[in-house]
């Protein structure tokens, strides 16, 4: 079945069915296979990055120039109206009268969804606050199919900060649509949410908790690590206290499933020691590289060239 | 629908002729429902029992307010803080319709967003709950932060 995403927003993961997923995964597939330089020629995507975050909109202005587009925007609030106490949906109702797409970033949550009220053109949610990034989590979903040609019935475990991370929020919060196990390993101060482990249970998702993972490595086809973010803590000795609790090395790699697959929505600290990048299990880079595919893939969708 | 004290002569609380009455709110609801519906209506008169004796849960809260029918919305809204509420539409001293409040899919304005990182509270702007009954307690989902509140979180943003 083709699902039209010609002007949607992609606001939240729980906006998209397995259906919207599964297309947004094919169109990226698609694109890395057989590129398109020229498909969204004389087509404007603005960045708007009201938080800053390289990796993040690099990507996207990368995906947009790789499909013949052009990109405007800014980097960092403090050079826009915004800091002249502009509101975001004045800013946003003016920046859609310029560009085709808006991708965006913003610290405060439901920020991309109030932006999306304000103007008719698409809007990618790039992160707002700790609530959505769904340009991640279908990055991430697209990684673990390339990796282990399947999305159902894997045993993914993830580690570090469960409590303020977002792309381990809406990435257990997809599983919805793509049953596997989940190890939740946390310590117990950044646990996962109960709003989030609720969903898990309401949704027959089954999952276990723990608080070490060297006795799990052996089961895992999907070790997804994160790192412990030191911003998202109001009190810096409980950040001080948790900041070294996981760290993988490639020692700690023998025994594992040969498909193994480490990722990291990155930038790592010290959860991934160094010696594990020459391992064959390191996929977090490639990772970062799909992002780029899956961001082509959204921008074509949205703005009605492929479906 | 008055409440009475132990001389039936002695009315505590005057019947209206034309109006809405809200019988049955839990004790000490009866102000968090008169901001639920937007603060006391200007130019009408408001009557608020507290702590009434009541049948069936021993103590109750009772608004009156005079020469205003509340609307369906206006009603739901009531729901999501006082589920077993009555409300009685009176015209000419008789209750013409009664009305039980069913919990709303969505609601706009009256609550505050709990969460001090959600856009609402940083723009002008009407915020937007979507309403669930979890295990029979009414919960409430921010439309725009996402971030899920139980009826006693939200009680405090009214």
């Amino acid at each position: 079945m083709t699902i039209s995403f010609e002007g949607r927003d992609i606001i939240s993961i729980k906006d998209l069915t397995r259906d919207d997923i599964l297309t947004v995964l094919r169109i990226a597939k698609q694109l890395k296979e057989k590129p398109q330089p020229t498909l969204l020629k004389n087509h404007v995507l603005a960045t708007l990055f009201f938080e800053p975050s390289t990796r993040t909109r690099l990507s996207f202005e990368t995906a947009m120039k790789r499909l013949g587009g052009t990109v405007i925007g800014f980097a960092d609030a403090n050079v826009s109206s915004a800091s002249k106490g502009e509101t975001l949906y004045d800013s946003i109702r003016i920046i859609g009268n310029y560009a085709d797409v808006i991708a965006m970033r913003h610290p405060l949550e439901g920020a991309a969804r109030r932006a999306a009220e304000a103007t008719i053109k698409p809007i990618l949610n790039g992160g707002d606050g700790a609530n959505q990034h769904p340009t991640q989590t279908l990055l991430d979903l697209f990684t673990i199919h390339e990796t282990q040609h399947k999305l159902k019935n894997l045993h993914i475990a993830l580690v570090g900060d469960l409590k303020y991370g977002r792309t381990v929020h809406s990435l257990a919060q997809s599983m919805v649509h793509f049953p596997c196990h989940l190890h939740l390993v946390a310590p117990e101060s950044l646990a996962m949410p109960v709003h989030i482990v609720h969903d898990l249970k309401k949704n027959h998702i089954s999952f276990s908790l723990h608080h070490t993972f060297e006795n799990i490595l052996p089961k895992l086809d999907i070790l997804y690590m994160t790192r412990i973010q030191k911003e998202r803590f109001s009190d810096l000795l409980e950040y001080e206290r948790e900041k070294n609790t996981y760290v993988i090395t490639a020692a700690m790699l023998t025994g594992v499933k040969k498909n193994l697959r480490i990722l990291h929505p990155l930038p790592r600290v010290n959860e991934i020691h160094p010696s594990v990048d020459e391992t064959p299990y390191a996929y977090y880079f490639e990772q970062a590289e799909n992002g780029v595919f899956v961001r082509q893939a959204l921008l074509a969708l949205v703005l009605g060239k492929l479906s | 629908m008055t409440a009475q004290t132990n001389n039936p002569k002695e009315i505590r609380v005057q019947a209206i002729k034309n109006g809405t009455v809200i019988d049955h709110l839990p004790a000490g609801f009866g102000l968090l429902v008169i901001k639920l519906l937007g603060g006391m209506p200007a130019r009408k008169i408001v009557t608020l029992g507290t702590n009434l004796k009541s049948y069936a849960r021993g103590t109750k809260d009772l608004i009156k307010i005079e020469d205003r029918e509340l609307t369906k919305n206006e009603v739901d809204k009531i729901a999501l803080i006082a589920p077993n509420a009555t409300i009685n539409i009176v015209r000419d001293y008789r209750v013409i319709k009664k009305i039980k409040p069913h919990l709303p899919e969505t609601i706009k304005g009256a609550i505050s967003c709990p969460n001090p990182r959600c856009i609402t509270n940083h723009e002008a702007m009407t915020t937007m709950f979507h309403a669930h009954t979890n295990k029979k307690q009414v919960a409430i989902l921010c439309h725009y932060c996402e971030k899920q509140f139980s009826q006693e979180e939200m009680v405090k943003y009214i």
